[in-house]
């Protein structure tokens, strides 16, 4: 009985946890409201908030064209958002796989070198993307890699991270589950696919959900790599519709463009809420 | 620590390897290579001819005004995004941490800003406070207060701070909760019992034991104000206006893809990148702290 009249207690608290609540959700909000209205009711000042009448007409414009009557020259939000998704994806995808199979080869290998590449995979955490802009641009220009996937893609898909994670939970594998498997006469792949990976399943799905929101909202790098408009971003996108932030802008285009950019990855996360807070706290040791 | 128990190929680990030390050696250390060997050399305005100038470059932004403007600006804005978002984030955590109704609830409410990009979090608020368009910033008008962040320095980098710190909460929020649920109930116990207020044993007892998370999370939020709110500013202001909000990196962008001062940004980044090794490094000795701790 002292327990549950402790629960229901403290109005302080629910007052404090609700009023976070809020400060998150309203700018939120007002984006929703802004995307239900035409161009001029926004930008003559008086949008009221309460849904308006056009949601339909302003989600399905930015969907299939992305043009209002200012905006002009960006793509539609269908195209940018499959940007974004094959970024998000691959992104993920690569940096698990690369990282995996290096981590297993550190964890499980005697080799010349191991703790020097070791090294130098580690290292990599202290030279992020900003400090070598401009070379790494010469890079993918040179590559002919300019305005392409796999110029958005593949310079990203090193991970320094995931390899200390993997190999930090390899190295708890025991022994025994070594030797079992070479009794057994299973080789290195053998045992790679049959006893790590199922071992690995909660790991790769926590560091799945990380890897596709940093994939998903990256925006130094295709903001550099990206010039046409075909293979802009959802987030990139935005920011080129806002230019530089114009009264008279199709802003319940651009609204309705911000939220159908963050509903993939917040739904992700609602989702995969366990996975990603594990993923996340684990991450970081 | 090494593994008794491992395999013998010869091959098979270096082709594991492959894949990841191509990249890490393609897009990672030869262009840092690049940046150090270009933030020493000099070009003439034509880009025909390049000559070995020691750490001219490094002389000429430390001594640059703009330069010493921006590092002025990225400490400001970072020290407020910092206290904003881990003091909102601490404030929600210690109380999402009691026992109350509906905590999981909160919970799940709480954490998803994590997810939107710093530069979408932008738009949001740039829709809320344009100030002619924005309803609070229409209302901050009406109210006598000169609101134009375009034309207001300051306004402008309270906007920016305001979109960073917003997206950021989120994390630190996980991170206190995390530090929290891991203080043993015990040691809280004891203190309750030996008569402490509530506020002694948040100062005296859960503070200094969340300090290694504390410790952990002022590095994590010096990286992001200084790195990943690029996209904030970028969206934004521009840098602007009058350079009010441009902060380092904006910077070596801006004299780099904008202005291609290729030494001159060279040298930024050499800077910049020193911070980020200071900065590892010191996440590093937490790590090590943690071990013993």
């Amino acid at each position: 009985m002292a327990r549950a009249s402790r629960l229901g207690g403290s109005w302080q608290a629910h007052l404090i946890l609700i009023l976070g609540v809020a400060i998150f959700v309203f700018p939120v909000f007002v984006a929703l409201m802004g995307s239900t209205y035409d161009v001029g009711t926004i930008a003559r000042g008086e949008m009221p908030l309460r849904p308006g009448p056009r949601a339909i007409e302003n989600y399905s414009q930015a969907w299939t064209s992305g043009e209002g009557t200012r905006v002009k020259g960006a793509a539609p939000v269908r195209r940018m958002l499959l940007n974004s998704l094959i970024m998000g994806l691959v992104i993920a995808t690569g940096k698990i796989t690369i990282s995996i199979i290096s981590a297993f080869a550190v964890a499980f290998f005697a080799f010349p070198l191991r703790m020097f590449f070791f090294w130098m995979i580690f290292i990599t955490l202290m030279l992020p993307v900003e400090v070598r802009i401009i070379p790494t641009y010469a890079v993918i220009s040179n590559l002919g890699m300019l305005n392409t996937y796999q110029g958005l893609i593949v310079p990203l898909v090193a991970s320094a991270t995931a390899t200390l994670i993997f190999r930090q939970f390899f190295l708890t594998v025991p022994d025994e589950l070594v030797d079992a498997a070479k009794i057994d006469g299973a080789g290195p792949m053998r045992f790679f696919w049959s006893i790590l990976m199922p071992l690995s399943t909660t790991t790769i799905a926590a560091l799945f959900v990380i890897l596709f929101i940093y994939g998903w909202n990256q925006y130094l790098w295709p903001l550099l790599i990206t010039t046409s408009k075909e293979m802009n971003t959802i987030v990139i996108g935005i920011t080129k519709m806002i230019g530089v932030g114009d009264a008279q802008n199709d802003w319940n285009l651009i609204m309705a463009t911000a939220v159908m950019a963050m509903l993939p990855p917040v739904v992700v996360v609602v989702i995969m809420q366990r996975w990603f807070v594990k993923g996340l706290v684990e991450s970081e040791k | 620590m090494t593994k008794r128990s491992i395999f013998n190929n010869k091959v098979l680990p270096y082709v594991l390897l492959a894949p990841q030390l191509a990249i890490t050696i393609v897009f990672f250390f030869w262009p840092a290579g690049q940046a150090v060997a270009q933030s020493l050399l000099r070009q003439n305005p034509f880009g025909t001819r390049t000559a070995f100038v020691w750490f001219e470059n490094f002389a000429y932004v430390l001594s640059d005004d703009a330069y010493l403007q921006a590092v002025g600006n990225t400490i400001l804005f970072s020290g407020a995004v910092i206290l904003l978002a881990m003091g909102s984030g601490l404030l929600l955590a210690v109380t999402a941490d009691k026992p109350i109704r509906g905590a999981g609830v909160y919970k799940t409410l709480l954490i998803w800003p994590y997810a939107v990009a710093p530069a979408v979090a932008a738009s949001l608020w740039l829709f809320i406070f344009h100030p002619t368009i924005g309803i609070l910033g229409r209302a901050l008008n009406q109210v006598g207060i000169n609101w134009d962040y375009t034309l207001n320095g300051t306004q402008a980098l309270l906007l920016v701070i305001l979109a960073a710190a917003w997206k950021q909460v989120s994390y630190n929020f996980i991170f206190f909760l995390a530090g929290l649920q891991s203080i043993p109930r015990s040691v809280l116990e004891a203190a309750s019992v030996d008569g402490a207020t509530p506020r002694q044993r948040f100062w005296k007892v859960i503070f200094p034991l969340l300090s290694p998370t504390t410790f952990f999370l002022i590095v994590v939020n010096v990286i992001f104000a200084f790195f990943d709110t690029f996209g904030v500013i970028h969206s934004l202001t521009r840098g602007g206006p009058a350079k009010a909000t441009e902060t380092l990196i904006y910077k070596v962008y801006v004299d780099g893809v904008v202005n291609l001062d290729l030494g001159g940004s060279s040298a930024q980044s050499v800077i910049l990148l020193l911070v980020v090794i200071t900065l590892t490094a010191m996440q590093f000795r937490y790590i090590e702290r943690r071990v013993h701790y």
